[in-house]
């Protein structure tokens, strides 16, 4: 299972744009010892297609795309896209970079606190990986900037189980820590070298590539840490828990 | 904690279409009857999901368009000219074709009667189809709840629902029009 690839120490607003040149496999499977990692691509196909439920219907005349469709890079269910669709339940926060802050608070020894300047004191990576929304879409070889996840909680000491990320404008996702450690997660702050559009979670979000994408928060504030699992906005509408694309768990139940 | 009270998994069903009416020149409206729709509330969407002859799959998420009523559900889907799914939708599939669905989703953007308004609906292109649940069901329950509909379309030819809005219109519904392209 490749992991997302990562160049550490950049300063991208340094070094405006790096694109990736070489072929890579897709995002890791998320979740930790599950039996989906280091996937089999054709495996999650049948999965997806049969898991007890009836058979297929055959659609008369439909003979699909399969072109841009790479299984080893996209998830049961998706569909590749080159645009980067937006989708959100409230109104756009815009919030100037003297007023925000990352906090880590919760099940931790000190709560910490992270100005704009402070934050951008941390050692930078730049990661390229593959985003897949529940919408359908996936976009691959998205390069993001920002801070592993791992360098943030190198900074406080924790027993907590579980993540909640909260945002500007109340939206919360929830994740066990184990999802967001070990080189899996960032909090981003540029995008393909630039800094990340309001509508695209800036000025900071967060990036979990191995779930769908509404696990990722745009207009990150901050991480709360628990002992306790606790469903955030759209687990608590619906959506998947887990929410791990190549297990295809969009919705309750999945 | 809210997952106590999840329903069963949102299993696939077999949908029939009933038929394939165009909307405009782009769009068309598919009415299925889905045998053992247990219902849906107005701003909710359904998965669809398309099976080439060797096993290969497609899906694709649509709002239901139309307001709760039985079994029967309507779907509009704007033809994307390179897209995968939705010129199979909107040119190949007719009536007696079968398709595969689940849902209803979606639990956040919805509207009931007993939620009252005053309700402002702002769609663009094919983001109509949800609000026009809501209108439609806001309608069907004879609802006087003060409503503004905000429409953007490419140009005249492109608002789906034109004549039915126009109907609609009054009686505490104000629609607006917006065309982008004139």
């Amino acid at each position: 299972m490749a992991a997302p690839r990562v160049r550490h120490n950049l300063r991208p607003w340094d070094h405006p744009k790096h694109v990736a040149t070489s072929p890579r496999r897709g995002c890791e499977a998320g979740g930790t010892g599950s039996e989906v990692a280091g996937h089999d691509p054709l495996a999650a196909f049948v999965r997806a297609t049969g898991g007890g439920q009836m058979s297929s219907i055959i659609s008369r005349g439909f003979h699909g795309r399969r072109a841009d469709a790479p299984r080893d890079r996209v998830p049961p269910g998706q569909y590749v896209t080159r645009d980067f669709p937006v989708l959100s339940a409230g109104p756009t926060p815009h919030r100037s970079l003297d007023q925000w802050d990352l906090s880590i608070v919760g099940e931790v020894d000190e709560p910490r606190r992270w100005t704009w300047e402070e934050l951008r004191a941390l050692p930078t990576q730049e990661v390229t990986v593959d985003i897949h929304c529940v919408t359908k879409w996936s976009k691959l070889d998205t390069v993001w900037q920002g801070i592993s996840v791992d360098t943030l909680l190198g900074e406080v000491r924790t027993s907590a189980q579980y993540v909640v990320q909260y945002s500007d404008g109340g939206y919360t996702t929830n994740l066990p820590l184990t999802a967001v450690t070990g080189g899996k997660a960032w909090v981003v702050f540029g995008y393909d070298g630039e800094p990340i559009a309001a509508e695209h979670g800036g000025p900071v979000r967060m990036l979990v590539p191995s779930r769908y994408l509404w696990k990722s928060a745009k207009w990150l504030r901050g991480l709360r840490l628990q002992a306790n699992d606790e469903p955030g906005f759209w687990e608590t509408n619906g959506y998947s828990n887990d929410a791990d694309p190549w297990r295809e768990q969009r919705y309750w139940g999945d | 904690m809210a997952r106590a009270a999840v329903l069963g998994r949102l299993t696939w069903r077999a949908a029939d279409v009933v038929r394939v009416a165009p909307e405009t020149a782009r769009a068309s409206t598919i009415v299925l009857d889905v045998p053992g729709w247990p219902g849906h509330r107005a701003g909710q969407h359904v998965d669809v999901r398309l099976t080439a002859e060797d096993g290969y799959q497609a899906q694709r998420s649509y709002s239901i368009a139309s307001a709760p009523n039985g079994d029967r559900i309507e779907l509009t889907v704007v033809r994307i000219e390179d897209g995968e799914v939705s010129p199979y939708l909107a040119d190949e599939l007719r009536g007696g074709d079968r398709l595969e669905l689940r849902g209803p989703m979606g639990g956040y953007f919805v509207w009931e009667p007993a939620d009252g308004g005053p309700l402002l609906l702002v769609a663009g292109g094919s983001g109509l189809a949800p609000l026009m649940a809501m209108v439609r069901l806001r309608a069907a329950a004879g609802a006087d709840v003060d409503t503004r509909l905000l429409v953007s379309a490419r140009d005249w030819d492109d608002v789906l629902y034109r004549d039915e809005l126009q109907r609609l219109g009054g009686g505490g519904l104000t629609v607006v029009h917006t065309l982008t392209a004139s």
